[in-house]
C-alpha cells in the first residue's frame, strides 16, 4: 500500500531529492570520519581521558606516592620508556616516579577545561539566549554586564582573584576561571540567537501560538548552537594552557594537588640540568591542547562546508 | 452573499524611524499600512496586488496579529483581533494561519516533516485519533508520500516544502489562509502545481484565502475579488473582471499593461510609467500615485482621493462586490482585450 | 557564408565537488547572428546562467569544468585562448549584466568612477575624458539628471537605477554581444517594463546581438526573436518566437505554456507538468524530460532523442523551414506529433 502512493506522490510532485542524507548532524558525522585529524585529536584525547579518570590502570602508585628524596633526579634509563626499568620517566626533584606524577597530573587540568567551559557555556546559552531573543531592555542590561566583564584582563583577573583566596581547589578555580570566561561565548551565543530569532520558521512557529520556551527550544537553539557548540570545545584546550599558565605561576592549584602545571613550575630551576622534568609535562599539555583545536577545527568545518 | 468572516477597518501602521543607539530619537515614520480597509467573505479569495513597497507584506502579519496596528481594527467572526486576551488570540491561531513565501526558509531544517507538521498539534493538543495519523493524513492531503515523515526539509525540492508549509498550514482546520506570496519562489512548472492543490483545498475544506502577490497574472487565476495597493493604501478594489477587464485607476491600467503576455502576438506594454515608487518615509501629498501618473492636475496633489465607486466605473453586480476606485478622474480603458 | 557573430558549439560544463560530478550543461548549441534577440528559457537548473558564464568566461574553476565544446567569436574559439587574449574579449566584445545590481557593483566607489574605470582600463582614456562619457553613457540609459547622480554610491539608487547603472556600464565599450541573465527578475513590473523597453531601444541602436536569460514566458514573447528553452543543460526546442508559442513541438515546451496563467485570460484551467525538475547529479537515461512527460513512451527512457529540424509536413499551417536561424528545431522523438497539436 504504502509502494502505491509512494509511486503517486512522487509522479505527482517529483521524486525525493536525495535519500541519503538524514540531518545537518548525521552528514557532519559522516564527513568528520573522513578526516584524519579528527580521528587523531579523538585518540589522543582518549588515551588523557583515560589517564584522568581511571590512572590506576597505568600506575600502581598514588599521587605523590613512595617519594623517595634520596632516588631523586634520577634521569629515566632510556628515552625509551617501554625499555626503561623501575623509573621508566625518571623520577622528579622530590623522587617521585616522574611517570605516576605525569598520570595523575592528567586528570586536574581535563576536568578544569571542561568545568569551565561547562560554566561558561551554560552562562552563555542562557544569557546570550535571553539577550537575543528578548532583546529591549534585558538586552542593553546583559550587554553592559558582558562588556564589563570582557574589560577584565582575563589572566590579571584569575591571578587577581585566585591571590587573594590562597586555599583553593580545583572546582574553585574553575569557578573563578569560569566567572572570567563566558563574556565571548554569550556575544557569539546573542550573535547567533539574532540571526536565527527573526527566520521565518521562527515567525511560523510564532503564528502557531507556539509559547516563547517552545520557540527557544525547538527552534532557536538547534539552530543557533552550532558555533557556540564548537567555539566551546576549542575553548577547552584554551582553558587547560590558562590553567597550566596559573599552576606555573604558583597561583593555581597548590601541592599535595598534582599537575603538569605544577610540574612545569617545579622543574623551572633545573630544567637546563634535566631537561626531561620540562620535557614530559610539556608534550603532554602540548598534545592536549592541540587536539582540542584540532577537534574543534574539524567540527566546526564538518558542520558548516561553506567554511571550508 | 457569503457571510464576511474578515473584516478590516482602517488599519495602520506606521514603523517609527529612529536615529541614535543608546537614546533613539524618532525622525519619521514609515507609512506602510495606511488607512486599509476591506472585507473577506467566506469561502472566497481575495488578491492583494502591489509592487515591493506597497505594504503587502506588513497587512500580512497585521492580518495574523504578529504586529500591532498603529490605529485600525481586524474583525474575525466580527470579534475584533487586537482586543483579544493573550489565550483568546493563542485560540484564534487555530482558525487563521499562513502560508509563507520561502519555501525554504519557512521550515526548521533541524526539525523532520513528521514534527513540522505535527507542530501545530504540539502547541494545541493532539487530535481525535491521535498526532502521527493526522499528519500522515495530511501530508497524503497535500500529495505528499505520508511514509516520507522522518525526513528532513532538505530532501525535498522547491515545491514539496511548499506543499510541506501548507500541511502545516492546515494541519488545526483553520478558516482563513493568508498566503503570502506562495509561488512566487517557485518554477514556472512548479507554480501550477501549488495553485491547482490551493484551489482544490478550497473547494474540499472551505477555506478564504487572503492571497498576496506580485504577479497579476497568479493573483486573476486564483482570486475572485481583486484590491490593488500602492504606498500603503488600496487604489481599487472589485472582482477580477472589473479589475482585470474593467480597471479604472490610472495605476491598475499601467500595471496591467506592464505585465508581458506569454503571447507574442500581443506585444509591448501600452503604458509604461517613469520612475519608480516614492518612498513610504515620505510619500506624496494629495493622491499617492500623482507623481507617475499621466492623468494628474492640481486638485490630485491636494485632495487625496477617496475609494467609492465612481461614475466612471462599471457598476458591477448587484449581489454586492461593489467596484470601488481611489481616483479623481476614475475611467474605464481596456488595457488587455 | 561568413562566421556567425557567436557560436555555442556543443558545449560541455560539469561541477565537481569532492564524491560528487554534477552534470550542469550537457551539449549545448546556438548561435546569435547581428542585431538578433535570443532569449534563453530555463528554469532554476536548466544551465542556462552557467552556460552564459562559460560564454563570458567568468565561470569559477574549480568546482566548474568545460569538459567539452567550443564558444566561438566570429569564428574564435574563446575557450581555446589564453586568460590574456581572453580578457579582450571579455566586456569589450562580449558584455553581461546580472540580476542582481547590487551585488554585481562595488558598494565604495562612486557609480559615474566605476564606469569610467571601464573605459581608463580598456580605452586608455583620461580620467577627465572617462568621466564625461560615463555621465553620457548615464544620459543614454536615460537616468535623470545624470551629471549629478554620477557622483552617488550604488545604495543610493532605486533598484531599477542600479539596472540601468549596470547596463550603463556593460555598454561602455560598446559590445557585440550583451547578455542579460535574468535582468528584471528582482523588479517590480513597472520597473521591468522599463528596463525591457530600454534594452530594446539600445539594442536597435547599437545593434548587438542579445542574449536574453529568463525564466519568464512572458518576457520573452515581448521582445525576443528566437528562443532556445534549454531542460537538464540541453536546448530541447529552438524556434522563432511565434513559431514556439503557437506549434510548441517539444512537451516540455508545451507544458510550461499550459501551466501558465495568463492575466489576459479568464478562468483557464491550469494543467501542471507533475514532478520536480531533475537532480542534476542524477539525470534520467533517455530524455531527460521523459519521467514528468504525458507522452513517453518506451523508446524515451533509453534514446537520447536529437535536436532535430521539426519537419513541417506535419502541419500545413506551419512556416517552412528556413535555411540559417530561425529554423524549428526539437529534441523529441514524437515531435512532429507534439506540433500537430
Amino acid at each position: 500500500m504504502s509502494e502505491t502512493t509512494e509511486v503517486a506522490a512522487t509522479a505527482q510532485t517529483g521524486a525525493v531529492v536525495s535519500g541519503a542524507s538524514a540531518s545537518l548532524w548525521s552528514d557532519a558525522w559522516r564527513e568528520l570520519c573522513r578526516r584524519v585529524t579528527f580521528w587523531v585529536a579523538v585518540v589522543i584525547l582518549f588515551f588523557m581521558g583515560l589517564l584522568a579518570a581511571l590512572p590506576s590502570l597505568f600506575t600502581n602508585l598514588g599521587p605523590n606516592g613512595h617519594c623517595d628524596v634520596r632516588q631523586a633526579k634520577q634521569r629515566p634509563a632510556s628515552w625509551n620508556p617501554f625499555a626503561a626499568g623501575e623509573h621508566p620517566f625518571g623520577t622528579d626533584s622530590h623522587g617521585c616516579d616522574y611517570w605516576a606524577q605525569m598520570v595523575h597530573g592528567t586528570r586536574a587540568p581535563i576536568v578544569v577545561g571542561f568545568l569551565v567551559t561547562g560554566i561558561a557555556l551554560t552562562l552563555a546559552i542562557v544569557l546570550g539566549s535571553l539577550s537575543g531573543y528578548y532583546g529591549r531592555l534585558l538586552d542593553a542590561f546583559l550587554s553592559r554586564v558582558t562588556d564589563i566583564f570582557f574589560g577584565l584582563p582575563l589572566l590579571l583577573g584569575a591571578v587577581v582573584i585566585l591571590t587573594a583566596f590562597p586555599s583553593h581547589g580545583m572546582f574553585t578555580e574553575s569557578f573563578v576561571l569560569g566567572l572570567l570566561w563566558w563574556p565571548t561565548m554569550t556575544r557569539l551565543m546573542r550573535g547567533q540567537v539574532l540571526s536565527v530569532r527573526d527566520a521565518d520558521y521562527v515567525q511560523a512557529a510564532r503564528m502557531l501560538g507556539a509559547r516563547d520556551l517552545r520557540i527557544m527550544v525547538r527552534h532557536i537553539l538547534p539552530n543557533a548552537i552550532a558555533p557556540v557548540f564548537v567555539y566551546a570545545m576549542l575553548n577547552v584546550g584554551v582553558v587547560i594552557g590558562y590553567e597550566a599558565t596559573l599552576d606555573y605561576l604558583g597561583v593555581g592549584l597548590q601541592y599535595p594537588t598534582v599537575s603538569w602545571g605544577l610540574q612545569l613550575s617545579q622543574a623551572q630551576e633545573i630544567f637546563t640540568d634535566y631537561p626531561y622534568l620540562l620535557v614530559y609535562p610539556g608534550v603532554f599539555l602540548t598534545a592536549t591542547v592541540l587536539s582540542f583545536l584540532l577537534l574543534g577545527d574539524a567540527v566546526r568545518d564538518a558542520l558548516d562546508p561553506r567554511l571550508r | 452573499m457569503a457571510e464576511e468572516i474578515l473584516q478590516v477597518q482602517g488599519l495602520t501602521k506606521h514603523f517609527p524611524l529612529t536615529q541614535g543607539v543608546l537614546f533613539q530619537r524618532q525622525v519619521g515614520q514609515v507609512k506602510a499600512v495606511d488607512g486599509v480597509s476591506f472585507e473577506l467573505r467566506k469561502g472566497e479569495t481575495l488578491g492583494l496586488v502591489g509592487e515591493s513597497g506597497c505594504g503587502k507584506s506588513t497587512l500580512a502579519k497585521l492580518l495574523m496579529g504578529m504586529e500591532r496596528p498603529t490605529s485600525g481594527t481586524v474583525r474575525f467572526e466580527g470579534r475584533d483581533v487586537f482586543g483579544l486576551s493573550r489565550g483568546e488570540l493563542r485560540r484564534l491561531r487555530r482558525r487563521m494561519q499562513m502560508v509563507m513565501q520561502d519555501p525554504y526558509t519557512s521550515l526548521n531544517p533541524r526539525m523532520t516533516v513528521g514534527d513540522i507538521v505535527g507542530e501545530p498539534f504540539a502547541v494545541h493538543g493532539d487530535p481525535e485519533g491521535g498526532r502521527r495519523t493526522r499528519v500522515r493524513e495530511l501530508l497524503e492531503i497535500v500529495g505528499l508520500d505520508p511514509e516520507h515523515v522522518n525526513r528532513y526539509p532538505h530532501q525535498f525540492s522547491g515545491g514539496q516544502r511548499q506543499r510541506i508549509g501548507i500541511a502545516r498550514a492546515l494541519a488545526l482546520r483553520p478558516d482563513v489562509i493568508i498566503c503570502d506570496e506562495p509561488v512566487s519562489a517557485l518554477d514556472v512548472s512548479v507554480q501550477a502545481q501549488v495553485m491547482n492543490l490551493l484551489a482544490d483545498l478550497q473547494r474540499e475544506f472551505g477555506l478564504s484565502y487572503v492571497f498576496i502577490a506580485h504577479d497579476l497574472a497568479v493573483v486573476r487565476h486564483i482570486s475572485d475579488r481583486v484590491a490593488v495597493m500602492y504606498l500603503g493604501k488600496i487604489v481599487e478594489v472589485g472582482d477580477e473582471e472589473q479589475i482585470y477587464d474593467h480597471p479604472t485607476h490610472p495605476y491598475t491600467q499601467a500595471l496591467l499593461s506592464a505585465v508581458p503576455v506569454p503571447d507574442p502576438a500581443r506585444k509591448g506594454a501600452e503604458i509604461v510609467l517613469e520612475g519608480d515608487v516614492p518612498s513610504p518615509a515620505n510619500p506624496p501629498s494629495g493622491c499617492r500615485f500623482r507623481t507617475r501618473c499621466w492623468k494628474a492636475e492640481d486638485i490630485c496633489a491636494t485632495d487625496e482621493p477617496a475609494l467609492e465607486p465612481r461614475p466612471g466605473a462599471t457598476a458591477g453586480d448587484d449581489a454586492g462586490s461593489p467596484h470601488l476606485s481611489a481616483c479623481h478622474f476614475a475611467t474605464e480603458k481596456i488595457v488587455r482585450g | 557564408m561568413s562566421a556567425p557573430l557567436l557560436e555555442v558549439d556543443d558545449l560541455h560544463i560539469e561541477f565537481r565537488t569532492r564524491g560528487s560530478t554534477v552534470s550542469a550543461v550537457n551539449g549545448l548549441s546556438y548561435t546569435l547572428d547581428e542585431g538578433e534577440t535570443l532569449a534563453i528559457l530555463g528554469e532554476s537548473g536548466s544551465g542556462k546562467s552557467v552556460s552564459a558564464q562559460a560564454v563570458m568566461g567568468i565561470l569559477d574553476s574549480p568546482p566548474a569544468h568545460v569538459t567539452k565544446g567550443a564558444v566561438r567569436f566570429r569564428g574564435t574559439d574563446l575557450l581555446g585562448l589564453p586568460e590574456k587574449r581572453r580578457r579582450a574579449y571579455r566586456g569589450a566584445r562580449i558584455a553581461m549584466i546580472f540580476q542582481d545590481a547590487l551585488s554585481a557593483l562595488n558598494p565604495v566607489h562612486r557609480v559615474g568612477d566605476q564606469i569610467a574605470e571601464m573605459l581608463i582600463v580598456h580605452r586608455k582614456m583620461s580620467r577627465g575624458d572617462a568621466r564625461k562619457s560615463a555621465v553620457e553613457l548615464m544620459d543614454r540609459v536615460r537616468i535623470p539628471s545624470a551629471a549629478s547622480r554620477a557622483g552617488d554610491f550604488p545604495h543610493q539608487f532605486s533598484g531599477g537605477m542600479r539596472q540601468r547603472v549596470m547596463i550603463a556600464m556593460a555598454l561602455a565599450l560598446e559590445p557585440d554581444v550583451l547578455i542579460a541573465d535574468e535582468p528584471t527578475t528582482a523588479l517590480d513590473v513597472t520597473v521591468q517594463a522599463q528596463i525591457m523597453k530600454l534594452l530594446s531601444e539600445l539594442q536597435d541602436e547599437m545593434a548587438m546581438g542579445l542574449i536574453l536569460i529568463t525564466h519568464d514566458l512572458g518576457v520573452v514573447a515581448d521582445v525576443a526573436d528566437r528562443i532556445a528553452l534549454m531542460y537538464a543543460g540541453r536546448v530541447v526546442e529552438e524556434a522563432g518566437v511565434r513559431d514556439l508559442y503557437a506549434r510548441p513541438a517539444h512537451p516540455y515546451a508545451e507544458g510550461l505554456l499550459a501551466s501558465v496563467p495568463r492575466i489576459d485570460v479568464r478562468g483557464r484551467a491550469l494543467t501542471p507538468i507533475k514532478g520536480a525538475p531533475p537532480n542534476l547529479a542524477a539525470i534520467p537515461a533517455g530524455c531527460p524530460f521523459h519521467p514528468r512527460c504525458p507522452r513517453a513512451r518506451d523508446r524515451c527512457s533509453t534514446e537520447v532523442p536529437e535536436l532535430r529540424v521539426v519537419s513541417a509536413g506535419a502541419d500545413p499551417g506551419a512556416a517552412p523551414a528556413v535555411a540559417g536561424g530561425s529554423a524549428h528545431r526539437s529534441a523529441c522523438h514524437y515531435a512532429e506529433e507534439v506540433a500537430g497539436g
